[in-house]
């Protein structure tokens, strides 16, 4: 391997590398209609020539800028010129590309976009991982970012992108999706927080309870998803015909209530495991600073054992999140809603941009979610400064 | 693990008695079937079923590893150094994309059927285990290090015969959750119609058969749990040789 030396980043000089790659692969694609395979066009064949060399040169700029490894904020402004040129791009080629292609043609970000997207994103990750920023700077820069992306989607700017298209044809069923997706993935956490979180606590203090119930739950976890939400249909359709009054609360063999209770068994594990984990984390010697200023196990639990695993506990909240997110996809395949319907429909109807309308956001939400729980992580994580 | 020895055997036997002889089953599943309709799916058999779908995983599964282990000794050399921050982060964003997303995502880039599965169990496999070989290969004890280079190991001897095999627990590991996400994708998978089990449950979604929804679940539910306890108590087995070595 060559020593790219102490001035140039090696990743950078990948990504400038993979980046300009990307650039000749087709840049977007337009189709007679929603359903056909559509047609690639390169980038320089977007629009008028002055339009395209500006956002050509802008993305090549910014992956120019990712290459010296001195200036970790000069890489990160190059990600950010860079991701504004691909922007600029498709705000320019979609209008032009649709000029006359027919009623019903869509155009689409295609392979070269996508990959220019990623090495771009991950340019803008490499920086950020060289800046190191604290907490409050991560959550500030996450809001810039959405609000920019809310801003952009708001603006109108892209929609005559095929994906918008699909959403605009479906915006009120859109929104129910969200709904139900959010409150399957907040709402079987809330749960499993319930039941979990004393049973972690109870496990802690035995550990013949703990022996038990561990092992258990981690095979409850590695049945594949569909087969636990199809497992959840005869049981749940039995308890809807049984007992009285549950159809009545809308509990039935297929629907939301399975989904839930499933996302639920597959979030104890995470929970219960790092509660049992997080409460064993107390460094012994702390253990016993409490236990000889005479706290009673309940007070030593509550002041001593919570606060110092509370970064390990909520950890185990960001994997059940993060999980959820996307388990609740299938959902979508039992009648759970969520926006796995537009998943599986896209599947069904070969629609690829209504299989992005559901894809799309859960990706986005479950990044969303991670990164929002990492910061909580570290804001509850005690510092030297606070524990002498 | 009293309890394993008569269970493990006991779920095997009913595992195969489901996939080969699934008639036998009939009764059983009989009241969960519609009114009149069929008990037992038998459009495909079972077993080649079965072998598509653990084929698929064992494909992706060993080219994941294969891969994964190869880039994170790369990224765990001083030349590759540059790269670990970078795959730090690739691995904890890309473990947030769900592996439902992954796998349709694939569709619009591959078209229909196993390649786009293969790619996405693949992709989506190379995380875990990335993510454990670097963690085993940056934190093995320096003592043993400093001994291999002290009886003149070259940078190779010491990766084949002192880093990897102290490494392998950690890695299997890795492996063992790769595996868990990868059975549990190929069932979806079916939705991208490829050939798994996961096409049993979806035949029962769609045509509202609980009896089919039930039996592919089973099979595809077992099969999960046991080849997650046969990985399990093949990372305890090394875990338990090598403590022995050392000690």
């Amino acid at each position: 391997m060559t020593q790219p030396g102490r001035f140039v980043s090696a990743p950078g000089l990948l990504f400038a590398a993979l980046g300009l790659g990307a650039l000749l692969a087709p840049f977007m694609t337009i189709s007679a209609n929603r359903i056909v395979e559509g047609q690639g066009v390169k980038v320089w064949s977007l629009a008028g020539a002055g339009e395209t060399l500006v956002g050509i040169v802008a993305v090549t700029v910014g992956l120019a800028l990712g290459v010296p490894r001195v200036w970790p904020r000069l890489r990160l402004g190059g990600a950010i010129l860079g991701l504004a040129g691909l922007l600029w791009l498709l705000m320019q080629g979609a209008p032009a590309l649709l000029d006359g292609a027919g009623e019903y043609a869509r155009v689409s970000p295609a392979i070269g976009f996508w990959c220019l997207f990623t090495v771009l994103m991950l340019l803008m990750a490499d920086a950020l991982a060289d800046l190191t920023p604290g907490p409050f700077a991560r959550a500030g820069l996450l809001t810039a970012v959405l609000s920019a992306l809310a801003l952009v989607l708001w603006s109108g700017a892209l929609a005559d992108l095929s994906v918008l298209q699909e959403f605009a044809s479906r915006k009120n069923g859109f929104l129910d999706a969200a709904l139900r997706h959010l409150g399957l993935a907040f709402g079987s956490l809330a749960a499993a927080a319930v039941i979990g979180f004393p049973l972690g606590v109870l496990c802690h203090g035995r550990a013949d309870l703990r022996g038990m119930t561990l092992p258990v739950l981690s095979f409850l976890q590695t049945i594949p998803s569909l087969a636990m939400f199809g497992l959840m249909i005869p049981i749940f359709s039995w308890v809807g015909e049984t007992v009285p009054g549950a159809q009545a609360i809308g509990i039935a063999g297929i629907g939301f209530a399975p989904a839930f209770v499933a996302l639920v068994l597959y979030s104890l594990l995470p929970v219960v495991g790092n509660t049992v984990a997080g409460l064993a984390s107390a460094p012994p010697a702390a253990i016993e600073a409490a236990r000889g200023m005479g706290m009673t196990p309940g007070q030593r639990l509550v002041r001593v054992e919570l606060p110092l695993g509370l970064p390990i506990i909520l950890t185990g909240v960001r994997i059940v999140l993060v999980q959820n997110i996307g388990l609740a996809v299938i959902a979508g395949l039992i009648g759970g809603g969520g926006f796995g319907t537009f998943v599986f429909q896209g599947l069904n109807q070969t629609a690829t941009d209504l299989i992005l309308l559901g894809a799309l956001p859960t990706v986005v939400l479950a990044l969303v979610a991670a990164i929002v729980m990492d910061i909580l992580v570290d804001l509850v994580r005690p510092t030297p400064e606070t524990t002498p | 693990m009293r309890i394993g020895t008569v269970l493990r055997p006991a779920l095997v036997l009913l595992l195969l008695a489901l996939v080969l002889r699934p008639a036998w089953f009939t009764p059983v599943f009989a009241p969960f079937a519609p009114q009149g309709g069929p008990v037992i799916y038998d459009r495909v058999s079972l077993l080649s079923l079965s072998l598509s779908h653990l084929g698929l995983v064992a494909a992706a599964s060993a080219a994941a590893t294969l891969i994964a282990v190869t880039l994170a000794i790369l990224v765990t050399r001083p030349a590759g150094a540059a790269f670990r921050p970078l795959s730090r982060t690739i691995t904890n964003m890309g473990q947030t994309f769900p592996p439902v997303a992954v796998l349709a995502l694939a569709v619009p880039a591959l078209g229909f059927g196993a390649g786009p599965t293969l790619v996405a169990l693949f992709l989506y496999g190379l995380l875990p285990i990335f993510e454990n070989a670097i963690a085993a290969l940056s934190t093995l004890p320096p003592a043993t290090m400093e001994a291999a280079r002290g009886i003149g190991l070259n940078r190779w001897q010491r990766l084949v015969r002192v880093e990897l095999p102290l490494a392998l627990p950690v890695i299997l590991t890795g492996i063992r959750l790769s595996v868990v996400i990868a059975l549990g994708t190929a069932t979806i998978g079916s939705t991208v119609a490829a050939r798994t089990l996961g096409e049993v449950i979806i035949a029962g979604l769609l045509t509202n058969n609980t009896a089919y929804v039930l039996q592919g679940g089973l099979i595809v539910g077992l099969f999960a749990v046991l080849i997650y306890d046969a990985l399990v108590q093949l990372e305890v087995r090394l875990a338990r040789r090598i403590g022995a070595q050392s000690s």
